[in-house]
């Protein structure tokens, strides 16, 4: 017990003296919790439209002010020719092409239907697809309009339709940043527990301090200890500082257990140290163990369903998201921060990060000899 | 343990790192108060030698005691009688001297009251006192030098190993760095000392000398000189290093 | 390792990352359970975008449903669903999402409403009402909507930023550590060449990890190659240089080995991953976010592999994008040549 009070000692001493460390813990996090949510955004608003109008009757002009009207598009240019307009797709002026051909009222009116064409930049398939799906709605809430200016409905509808209605829960103004922002924090508190730890070892081991530990009486499991739970500190500090700049910046109030999001964390933060802990063992420069935690870190990131879906996500690659840790700190950041999930939604994710932790610091342990 | 038995023995010493036999069945004996050195050319098996002997390496075969304990079962026993000053000097940088001497005094397990006062006692004898709380990074290499000596020895062992203690240090501050030595051999704790400075052979009580993981000899240096006609152990040295296949001097 | 990493990469993320919907899990409350609901159920299965996950009994159950990990949306049938429609010709479906993930809310909804439609369709075709608008759309440049289109040559931008900064500067710096950097630097040669020939290894390397890429993509992962192929890896080739050029900077302003890769991998991994527009809009971005984006250089990177692979565009097109990424390797190596200077003076 003495041994770790005075090894704590040393290693706090050490932390907070590192400008590198420092940085890393306070300033990186305010940083990308400020402006990064920011960028996450995919809501449909401002597309650049082409018109190409060769009919320019009222109605056309109607279906343009529409548009124009909307806040899902921005008008930019106007074109005598389809071939015209597609030159500024291809330059990225503008995404979505609505081409209102010759005799468009005159179709309508006359022939009881006529027919306008929209083209958009699909390389984003989902924007591409949203963009065109919001301007057919336009089209026929207008065709609708139109329609009542003419005829008398009916009461009943003399058509079969089936409507309908859409709710949205847990984000009502379906804002973007509340939606990323304790992805983010997930993210912070992952490159504290697993970076740090397993570069603050390897330090050691090449300084050759580790060999000076070795002499001493302190055992193995002191020693991890003392490295473990400094960086164990910090994590829930920064989880702190990120849930105030949360609030105070996006006004967010986790609606879920604070306790459980708390208590979920401080066993999540065990498992990335032991991952960094066992990178530990099996690297002999930080270099290296830089690049591997790395080279893994990208991996865990990009695959946690943090910025895509894991159900969009071939099998085998959903395999690989459930055997990573961090897609479950995501979705229990979501759960108990934005959905206000019971509890116990929560206890499989536990489970799961419980065994993550008992297998990986096992493992750490055992790799991590003194005498060889 | 009492005190007229060696405080290390050890007896065909074996330490085999797969087909390459570092250390090939040393035996000998360290008593009580001596300045033991442990010389060789690099490679000879020196420092594999002395890892085995403060509990960090576990031989291949052979048998050896430290302060009474079995190097195979007791290295625990082993780490918390011994002291040890590693090449690296091993203090940490980013600490103060005065934060490193608690930290080490500490983990031996010094009594906190009475470790605030071997503190200032010893940063007294360094004439440290000033430097109590600069960073060691700052300390010129003689000072770290000493500071990881006095460390090494402050929770009073038995023995203390110090490996390559003098390297990249000049001349004047090495003979300094002895006399603290015979100071702390005075004083009845046994020095065990690996080095490759053939002249601080002269320093030691007995000497050993490794010749690709052997022990070619081993007695005063006195009696070295006169079996092998030399004027220097250096000398010695060459005249036994002729044969070596392993290492440079 | 350092061919190892790239390809893993762009195996994993080519194949998973996708904001596509698919197989989405979703929970359905069926109060009529009748004949056409089961049928439409049938359909909503069928589709590649849902998956149902189970069928509720209970309004009461939505709450937890949502609440959940799995479920992201609950469609809830009425009662007498089949009679309404015969009898009134009106009926009501409602969905209700998870939308902590807007975008998915969306097009989930969007799916769903497509199905529903079809639906309609299928067991009352050819109703029409007087005066109607035809609307027939094409999806440019990517047909099938496929996620890859946009993922890969974002990944590939992202992977070369990573790799090629942190190389030179890992390497730069431990020239430095071990000294060397400075018996080159009294020489007589000019810090030009001395710089040049550093890079022409690295330039070598990456452009082997290039083609390893891009040679995945096009055969594993099937993202077309449009454009010039020559074309292409000049691109890469400058900006490689480019990355050479910012590794060699953050080589100038640190000593430490550790730092340098820090700096390389940390600090630029999620500024490029979120403002280097794959993964999000830049059009969407506040204004000082994209402003700040026209300064990573991956952005421009993006544009451009994106255009040539996915558009087949050629170098007139982008005339602005390679005349920035010469502006920013020209700009980051004066600095660090600066930079070199003042260390000797």
């Amino acid at each position: 017990m003495r041994t770790l009070s005075f090894l704590l000692q040393k290693e706090f001493k050490q932390i907070f003296r590192d400008p590198a460390i420092l940085r890393l813990i306070f300033i990186m996090p305010i940083i990308q919790l400020l402006l990064l949510p920011w960028a996450a955004d995919y809501e449909i608003k401002n597309i650049d439209v082409a018109i190409v109008d060769l009919d320019r009757s009222v109605y056309s002009q109607r279906l343009i002010d529409k548009i124009q009207y909307s806040s899902y598009f921005k008008l930019q240019v106007f074109e005598l020719s389809y071939k015209d307009a597609m030159a500024y797709i291809e330059d990225e002026t503008v995404d979505l092409i609505l081409e209102i051909p010759k005799d468009f009222e005159r179709d309508l009116t006359r022939e009881d239907a006529s027919t306008v064409f929209i083209a958009v930049n699909a390389i984003n398939g989902t924007m591409g697809n949203l963009g065109a799906a919001y301007a057919g709605q336009i089209i026929r809430r207008l065709n609708q309009n139109i329609r009542m200016e003419w005829f008398q409905m009916p009461r009943f509808s003399p058509i079969k339709q089936i409507s309908v209605t859409e709710r949205h829960w847990f984000n009502p103004t379906m804002n973007y940043q509340v939606f990323m922002v304790p992805g983010i924090l997930a993210i912070l508190l992952t490159m504290v527990g697993g970076f740090l730890t397993s570069l603050n070892i390897v330090k050691e081991k090449e300084i050759g301090t580790i060999e000076q530990i070795n002499v001493t009486p302190i055992k193995k499991h002191h020693f991890i200890l003392g490295k473990l739970i400094p960086f164990w500190v910090l994590g829930l500090f920064m989880l702190t500082i990120g849930l105030i700049i949360s609030f105070i910046a996006y006004g967010i109030i986790p609606a879920g257990s604070i306790l459980m999001l708390y208590g979920f964390s401080a066993l999540y933060l065990l498992a990335v140290m032991g991952l960094g802990l066992f990178i530990s063992t099996i690297t002999e420069t930080q270099q290296q163990a830089l690049l591997v935690s790395f080279f893994f870190m990208l991996i865990a990131i990009l695959l946690s369903g943090l910025y895509t879906p894991i159900d969009s996500m071939p099998r085998w690659a959903q395999w690989i998201a459930m055997g990573n840790p961090v897609t479950y700190m995501v979705e229990v950041m979501r759960m108990l921060v934005l959905k206000g999930s019971a509890s116990y939604h929560v206890y499989f994710h536990m489970g799961v990060v419980f065994i993550f932790a008992l297998i990986l610091n096992s493992l750490a342990v055992w790799n991590y000899r003194k005498s060889s | 343990m009492n005190s007229t038995e060696p405080v290390i023995i050890a007896k065909d010493l074996t330490k085999k790192f797969g087909s390459f036999t570092a250390v090939d069945q040393i035996s000998f004996e360290v008593q009580r108060g001596e300045i033991f050195g442990f010389l060789g050319a690099n490679g000879a098996g020196k420092t594999t030698a002395m890892r085995m002997l403060s509990g960090l390496s576990i031989p291949t075969s052979g048998e050896a005691t430290v302060a009474g304990y079995d190097v195979y079962h007791q290295q625990n026993q082993i780490k918390a009688n011994i002291g040890y000053m590693s090449q690296k000097f091993s203090l940490y940088e980013d600490l103060t001297v005065r934060e490193n001497i608690w930290f080490y005094g500490g983990i031996y397990g010094i009594p906190k009251k009475e470790l605030k006062q071997k503190i200032d006692a010893l940063l007294h004898e360094l004439a440290m006192t000033e430097e109590a709380n600069t960073f060691v990074r700052a300390l010129p290499l003689g000072w770290r030098q000493k500071l990881a000596f006095s460390i090494a020895i402050i929770h009073q062992p038995g023995i203390v190993f110090l490996d390559e203690p003098t390297g990249g240090v000049d001349p004047i501050t090495r003979r300094q760095f002895w006399e603290m030595i015979y100071n702390t051999a005075k004083s009845g704790i046994t020095i065990f000392v690996t080095t490759h400075y053939m002249d601080e052979a002269e320093y030691c009580d007995r000497v050993s000398i490794m010749v690709d993981g052997r022990i070619e000899a081993l007695d005063k240096p006195s009696i070295l000189k006169k079996k092998y006609n030399a004027s220097s152990m250096d000398d010695v040295f060459v005249q036994l290093a002729r044969g070596a296949k392993r290492g440079n001097s | 390792m350092l061919f190892g990493m790239p390809i893993v990469w762009i195996i994993l993320f080519g194949f998973a990352l996708t904001t596509e919907v698919k197989e989405s899990k979703i929970a359905v409350l069926d109060h009529s359970k009748d004949e056409m609901t089961q049928q439409l159920l049938q359909q909503i299965e069928a589709s590649k975008y849902f998956m149902i996950d189970r069928l509720i009994d209970s309004p009461s159950e939505i709450e937890s449903a949502l609440e959940g990990r799995r479920i992201k949306m609950v469609m809830i049938l009425p009662k007498d669903f089949q009679y309404q429609l015969n009898h009134q010709n009106t009926t009501q479906i409602e969905l209700i999402t998870d939308a902590t993930d807007p975008n998915l809310a969306n097009t989930v909804v969007n799916y769903a409403n497509q199905i529903i439609r079809d639906f309609q369709e299928r067991n009352y075709p050819q109703q029409e009402l007087p005066m109607t608008i035809n609307i027939e759309s094409r999806m440019l440049y990517n047909p099938q909507l496929v996620g890859a289109y946009m993922f890969v040559p974002g990944v590939i931008a992202l992977i070369l930023m990573l790799i090629c900064t942190m190389m030179t500067s890992v390497a730069l710096v431990r020239e430095k550590e071990l000294g060397t950097m400075e018996v080159i630097l009294v020489s007589p040669l000019k810090k030009i060449m001395f710089i040049v020939s550093k890079a022409i290894p690295y330039l070598f390397l990456s452009l082997i990890i290039v083609a390893m890429i891009l040679s995945l993509s096009y055969f594993v992962l099937d993202v077309p190659i449009k454009g010039s192929l020559i074309f292409l890896f000049l691109e890469s080739a400058l900006f490689i240089f480019t990355c050479l050029s910012l590794g060699l900077l953050i080589s100038s302003v640190t000593n430490s080995q550790q730092v340098a890769m820090l700096i390389s991998l940390m600090a630029l991994m999620l500024p490029t991953i979120m403002l280097s527009g794959f993964m999000f809009p830049i059009e969407n971005m506040p204004r000082l976010l994209q402003v700040i984006s026209n300064v990573v250089p991956a952005r421009w990177f993006f544009t451009i592999i994106k255009s040539i692979m996915i558009k087949g565009m050629g170098i007139a097109d982008l005339l602005k994008e390679t005349a920035i990424l010469i502006g920013f390797t020209i700009v980051l190596m004066a600095i660090s040549i600066g930079k070199f200077k003042e260390r000797l003076a």
